[in-house]
């Protein structure tokens, strides 16, 4: 049996998990910078999970250290740097920033709670991809080394209760071949279903810095979440000024472009790559685009709202445009689409991101639809 | 739940001989008994204050999270822990080499003797092994009986007011004890007019159903007699500091929610000793293990890796004193002077510097000396009667002070005076700033006000007022604390629902 210590560490990862909550919206605008590139888990600091005491303030305390250095000599470092490694029991004061780490499904899982995300219903075809066992369930019958004994005792006290030959005096419980039980493995199939995420992103002079760390801000978060909805995921990334071409992920958030804005052309690229790589019948796409709203002419806007129509909105789960504001941005486009297909359109969803708090928001109305 | 072992036939063999040379240096120890164990047992151990067996709550988990984390990236290792009982368990890290644990049980015999026999020790129980396995027992108890979550939030509570202790009740004088007996004794005459059983129920957890017998013949009194005079009652909580005893005896909780509060501040008595003794313990167990090892336990092969271990050991920190190594060079420094007769009237009045350089009389008192240390001192009266100038200027001690023009913290003097100063109040009232009650019926009103004792440092205010509402859910009437901020005097008020700062 585990020790009692463990109950207790889940408890404080439950307090944690409950902080993170409480402070989604905080974390959700810091982005990216939390999940360090190429890693499954995420850090996040954590500052007041600590008891609250009367304690003294840290500045007006000073202190006294050892070493060489002239007065006015900084003596920053970290708090206990070089310290020994000798632990005393009983000695758990001074502050302690607490970096507490959680892997990305249960951050997932934490935005998906908060923002009441419905999961997502996969359309396309079902492929039979594996079966996974888990040992999740009790059966009566299986090998020793699965035996669950404390269940098996519980069974065995029931028998000998119910047939009363229990002495509470002589708490004798033996266990006959009929009580044993045993951990059992639940099989679960897993459905194949592959999903692409095709991000397009207007690069005119128009999208500043921080417009664009609103779009990789978001786009950070989505991903998170469809990953956890799709077992299998491809993202291709799209920018486009007068013209559009498919780039790398860095470039995407990285590269700022000049002159006008032709939408049409990232969405011709879009249905170029959907026709060449993606089947509609078997894959889940999912088609974003961001821009500040500013259109190069009417007659473009024509265009897009037929690709939308003719193409992309019937082959895709759902089409999502994202505006962010900006000081140049008229903001047009997003009233042509909204004059075309309402803000309740089925698949057409249209959000405005103000500014970075307003990101958790849009996420919602992004993928509140469960599509 | 025991996940420790014995120690090998080897070990065993070494603890013979570590004890033989402790013997030989005239060491007074507990019975010394080394276990063995993992890693992740030693995590748990540490998480839990060294006992095997706490009550249940996330804190332990918090640290153990925290010690396994710096373990396995290896930030961090813990050599071993010894706690203080009697007879004395100390524990050893499995995966650690000879020459560790030779090291650990040389400092080990150190701690034993000095929990010993230092007079700051000399009232705690040495059984608390079982004392924590029962609050551990009669905690989950209420958390089955009142639910977990309930239970555990009034911990969160009591564990911010935990540092709120009277160090004065550590060191009681025979008079004392003798009056509290008596007191005890006719208590329990009272008891069987009471009706009560007689159990082992906390003697804190007596006083609480005691102060609620006294409410209630008050009360009588006051029905009795039109003529109240609860305002005599007011005055015997004035300048108490023993915040979780007023609570028990004073505030409106239940029976269950006294008790708990009594376990927890049992415990937390029971490690006031080791929080202000932290110097000269730690001092003393390094001197012991440095002394043991060089002179005996040693093989010559091993001596460049315990050099580079001690060393690591000894590591000074510009940020905060090292108390390893400061304990360590006072003892030495002292042993050093009485040897040589660097003390008393005729040296320090001498004022031939050349002289007083080369003092030596022979003396030969310092062996003799540290050991009267040991017994009598604790960090405070050890730090202010024998740190000296030519001490800290060897030591290369300076304070530190924030600098807000450049906004980080910068050395800022080397002066004698004005390091043992700091030292000294750094480790006052073991690092907490004093609190006491100065009227528990404040405005007439049932509110409670505190003092904080102000000596020139400001509280944490963010931490203040969320000590506050705990303490608050506790009283359950406002709350105020006199202190002092920016220079000014202020009485922080809590509601129950914000915090106001009010100018005195």
């Amino acid at each position: 049996m585990d020790h009692p210590i463990k109950r207790d560490h889940a408890r404080f990862r439950r307090i944690v998990k409950g902080k993170i909550r409480d402070n989604l919206r905080k974390y959700i605008s810091q982005g990216q910078q939390i999940i360090p590139k190429g890693s499954d888990a995420f850090k996040v600091p954590m500052p007041s999970i600590d008891i609250p005491r009367f304690k003294f303030g840290d500045k007006s305390e000073g202190g006294t250290g050892q070493g060489d250095g002239q007065n006015g000599d900084p003596v920053d470092g970290q708090p206990g740097e070089g310290e020994p490694g000798q632990g005393e029991a009983g000695e758990g004061e001074g502050a302690k920033e607490l970096e507490v780490e959680m892997s990305v499904d249960d951050l997932a899982k934490i935005l998906g709670e908060e923002l009441e995300l419905p999961n997502i219903e996969p359309k396309g075809k079902q492929q039979l991809s594996s079966t996974v066992d888990k040992y999740t369930s009790v059966g009566t019958t299986g090998p020793d080394s699965l035996k669950h004994v404390k269940r098996t005792y519980k069974e065995a006290l029931k028998r000998q209760i119910s047939m009363g030959v229990y002495d509470p005096m002589n708490p004798k419980v033996v266990p006959i071949r009929k009580d044993f039980r045993f951990r059992a493995a639940d099989t679960k199939i897993e459905m194949e279903n592959s999903a692409v995420v095709i991000y397009m992103m207007d690069v005119s002079g128009s999208m500043g810095e921080e417009q664009k760390e609103i779009v990789r801000t978001e786009s950070f978060w989505i991903n998170l979440w469809l990953k956890s909805q799709y077992k299998d995921i491809e993202i291709r990334y799209i920018i486009h000024d007068a013209t559009a071409k498919e780039v790398e992920e860095d470039v995407f958030f990285r590269t700022r472009e000049s002159g006008g804005t032709l939408i049409s052309s990232a969405f011709k690229l879009c249905k170029n790559i959907i026709e060449e790589d993606y089947n509609p019948a078997e894959w889940n796409i999912y088609p974003f685009h961001f821009s500040d709203g500013d259109n190069w002419s009417a007659d473009d806007t024509k265009v897009c709202l037929q690709l939308l129509d003719e193409f992309i909105l019937p082959n895709s789960n759902m089409f999502c445009y994202g505006q962010v504001e900006s000081r140049y941005g008229s903001g047009q486009f997003y009233k042509d689409l909204s004059q075309r297909y309402g803000t309740e359109h089925d698949s057409v969803v249209l959000s405005k991101i103000k500014n970075k708090d307003a990101i958790l928001d849009s996420i919602k109305e992004f993928l509140g639809k469960g599509k | 739940m025991l996940r420790t072992k014995p120690i090998s036939k080897e070990l065993l063999a070494l603890q013979k001989k570590v004890q033989g040379h402790a013997d030989d240096f005239g060491l007074d120890y507990f019975p010394q008994v080394f276990e063995m164990c993992d890693y992740d047992t030693i995590n748990i151990l540490a998480a839990q204050g060294g006992f095997p067996i706490r009550y249940p709550h996330w804190k332990f988990g918090m640290d153990y999270d925290q010690l396994s984390k710096g373990y396995r990236y290896g930030m961090q290792k813990i050599y071993e822990m010894v706690i203080n009982t009697d007879p004395c368990y100390a524990y050893l890290l499995e995966v650690n080499n000879w020459l560790d644990q030779k090291l650990v049980m040389c400092h080990v015999y150190g701690h034993n003797d000095f929990f010993k026999n230092n007079m700051w020790f000399s009232n705690t129980n040495r059984k608390m092994m079982d004392v924590m396995a029962n609050n551990g027992s009669k905690i989950r108890r209420y958390m089955e009986r009142h639910g977990v979550n309930k239970v555990e939030r009034f911990i969160d509570r009591v564990l911010s007011l935990e540092n709120l202790l009277d160090m004065n009740m550590l060191f009681e004088t025979q008079d004392v004890k003798k009056s509290r007996f008596e007191k005890e004794l006719a208590f329990r005459e009272e008891q069987e007019h009471g009706g009560y059983v007689v159990d082992d129920r906390s003697s804190a957890l007596k006083s609480y159903m005691r102060a609620a017998d006294r409410k209630e013949s008050l009360q009588k009194l006051v029905e009795d007699d039109e003529a109240s005079d609860l305002m005599a009652e007011k005055n015997t909580t004035k300048g108490m500091r023993d915040i979780l005893l007023f609570l028990i005896e004073n505030a409106p909780i239940e029976e269950w929610q006294a008790d708990i509060i009594a376990c927890l501040r049992n415990e937390a008595y029971y490690f006031l000793p080791q929080r202000v003794t932290k110097i000269m313990n730690e001092g003393w167990a390094s001197y012991w293990h440095s002394t043991m090892m060089n002179q005996k336990v040693m093989d010559p092969s091993e001596f460049i890796e315990f050099a580079k271990k001690h060393a690591g050991v000894m590591a000074m920190s510009k940020k905060n004193i090292n108390p390893y190594k400061i304990g360590i060079e006072l003892f030495r420094d002292i042993e050093f002077r009485w040897n040589t007769g660097r003390f008393g009237k005729e040296y320090n009045s001498c004022t031939d510097m050349n002289a007083k350089e080369n003092w030596n009389t022979k003396a030969g008192l310092g062996r003799e000396k540290i050991f009267e240390i040991r017994r009598s001192h604790n960090d405070i009266s050890f730090i202010n009667e024998f740190l000296t100038p030519e001490f800290c200027n060897r030591q290369q001690i300076f304070t530190y002070k924030y600098n807000p023009r450049t906004q980080r913290m910068e050395i800022d003097t080397r002066d004698f005076q004005a390091i043992k100063q700091k030292l000294l109040s750094q480790l006052t009232n073991f690092g907490s700033p004093i609190i006491e009650v100065e009227d528990a019926n404040y405005k007439n009103r049932k509110e409670l006000l505190l003092k904080h004792i102000h000596y020139g440092v400001d509280l944490d205010m963010q931490f203040a007022s969320e000590t506050m509402s705990n303490l608050y859910a506790i009283w359950k009437r406002p709350i105020n604390l006199a202190t002092a901020y920016e220079d000014k005097k202020v009485i922080i008020n809590f509601d129950g629902n914000e915090m106001k700062v009010n100018n005195t």
